[in-house]
């Protein structure tokens, strides 16, 4: 563990030195935001929209004193989604989509040689390879988590009016108040270190595969797998570190 | 010109290569040869440098490779060409962005300027036609000939071939074969082509190294192979029927 730890800071050293021209990396990042970003925007819309209605539904359902105002529902779905939901349960989407593909893209170029053949070039492969698609997630997954956030609160509004569980002045009147702009900030931070941390585990345990296509499928898989515990470890400590009083 | 001296790489307890030394002249195809499994590729790797030998030093033309600064070895990287076994081609680029790629990253010159080189490649492997063909759109072959236009782009001063032959027909393994003796001897490069096809090795077989349990246990060129008197590199040549048979009518 503390050996795999000790080669992720080296390949991370790697992929600082010898590196190529600004032009060579401005288009690689241009086209990994696309495929990070564009590729990305619709299924964590799909997803923060169903949530947020989720959301909504489930603390009306635990709203049992009349005491309570309807507008504390839309509150609470707001800050749900803007402090956990949007940064990290789309941080795990974000594993479980990009992170994989980056595992499984830059595992295949290990087994097919063209790893190798960069190195031969004298090209820095982990620099080349790596460096556009952290830059490209650190760029595009904030942006992400602010459209989870927008669908999300959109899907809670949809979820809550058209089935009468709350009025629409009611929840606009709770997203507005008690609102605290640093949960947004806590939000953005939390999504530059998940974005970081996905991009970075994901291309680590491609880069390193070894064997052929079964092992591709294994680095995939264990792309995943580190990058949410690695997501949900960096949640619980800036939480700790950000939030608490 | 390469000369490697004393090249040791053990995998844990495994020796596969054990104190190889030679030398690799310019402007013919050197060749590696031995059965699978005796550290050909592994000594091509070292050679390369993607994998570090344990012991041993590589020259490239007097300048040692092991020994230099990460500058040295990128600027003498620059001047290498590899054509891998499965081609190493870029999947997601088209022949003609594969052939260019290196010039795009490694060199400044103009769009019109690379094109022109590519093209020029690209026809010394009769591929004229191919720009906007996808390797999946491409025969084993003509991937082999993309790979070459590659790794010649840059116009290197050594040029290494992992097993160019792997997976080819015998016309098309000729083929690549005297494309690789051409290219050698018409841009005077330093050439290391691995292969276990005793085709190669009685087509091009100009200067001939045999690895034998990680040893280099002969050197010498096509026309004394067959009388080496080495009885390993017997048992390799005349594995097969055809070759027993042409020993016996000799």
């Amino acid at each position: 563990m503390i050996t795999e730890i000790g080669k992720y800071f080296m390949f991370l050293g790697t992929m600082l030195v010898r590196r190529e021209s600004f032009k060579t990396y401005y288009k690689l990042v241009l086209e990994e935001c696309v495929s990070v970003g564009i590729g990305s925007v619709f299924l964590v819309a799909l997803v923060s929209t169903f949530m947020g209605a989720v959301t909504t539904v489930q603390t009306a359902f635990n709203m049992v004193s009349d005491f309570i105002p309807d507008y504390v529902i839309s509150q609470v779905v707001r800050e749900m989604i803007v402090l956990e939901l949007a940064p990290t349960i789309i941080a795990v989407i974000f594993a479980g989509k990009v992170g994989s593909a980056m595992a499984s893209g830059l595992g295949t170029m290990r087994i097919t040689e063209q790893i190798d053949a960069l190195e031969v070039m004298g090209i820095n492969s982990i620099s080349y390879l790596v460096l556009p698609k952290i830059i490209a997630s650190l760029m595009m997954y904030p942006l992400l988590v602010v459209v989870a956030g927008v669908c999300g609160m959109v899907g809670g509004y949809l979820a809550g009016t058209l089935t009468g569980i709350i009025s629409p002045n009611d929840y606009v009147l709770g997203l507005r108040s008690s609102y605290n702009e640093f949960t947004v900030i806590f939000a953005l931070i939390k999504s530059v270190v998940f974005a970081f941390l996905v991009s970075s585990i994901s291309s680590y345990k491609g880069y390193n595969t070894q064997g052929g296509a079964l092992e591709v499928g294994v680095s995939s898989t264990q792309a995943v797998t580190s990058s949410v515990i690695a997501v949900l470890v960096a949640d619980y400590l800036l939480a700790q570190l950000l939030l608490s009083k | 010109m390469i000369k490697i001296d004393n090249i040791t790489k053990s995998f844990g307890e495994k020796v596969v290569l054990n104190g190889v030394s030679g030398v690799f002249e310019k402007g013919k195809p050197n060749l590696l040869i031995g059965a699978s499994g005796t550290g050909k590729s592994v000594l091509l790797k070292c050679i390369v440098g993607l994998v570090m030998p344990d012991k041993g030093e590589v020259f490239y033309d007097e300048r040692p490779f092991y020994a230099s600064d990460r500058d040295v070895k990128t600027d003498i990287r620059r001047e290498m060409g590899m054509l891998f076994q499965g081609g190493a081609l870029f999947d997601s680029k088209t022949v003609e962005q594969n052939v260019m790629f290196p010039l795009d990253v490694l060199t400044n010159m103009s769009l019109e300027e690379k094109m022109d080189r590519v093209n020029i490649c690209l026809k010394r492997v009769s591929l004229e036609n191919s720009n906007k063909k996808m390797p999946s759109e491409i025969s084993g072959g003509m991937k082999k000939r993309v790979g070459i236009a590659r790794a010649i782009v840059n116009n290197p001063n050594y040029l290494f071939c992992d097993e160019p032959n792997s997976g080819l027909d015998p016309q098309t393994s000729v083929l690549i074969d005297e494309l690789i003796q051409d290219i050698s001897e018409e841009f005077d490069i330093t050439t290391i082509v691995v292969t276990h096809d005793m085709n190669s090795v009685m087509g091009i077989g100009e200067k001939i190294m045999f690895i034998y349990k990680g040893q280099n246990l002969w050197v010498g060129t096509k026309n004394d192979i067959t009388h080496s008197g080495v009885q390993e590199l017997d048992d390799f040549i005349f594995a097969n029927k055809v070759m027993r048979s042409l020993r016996q009518q000799q």
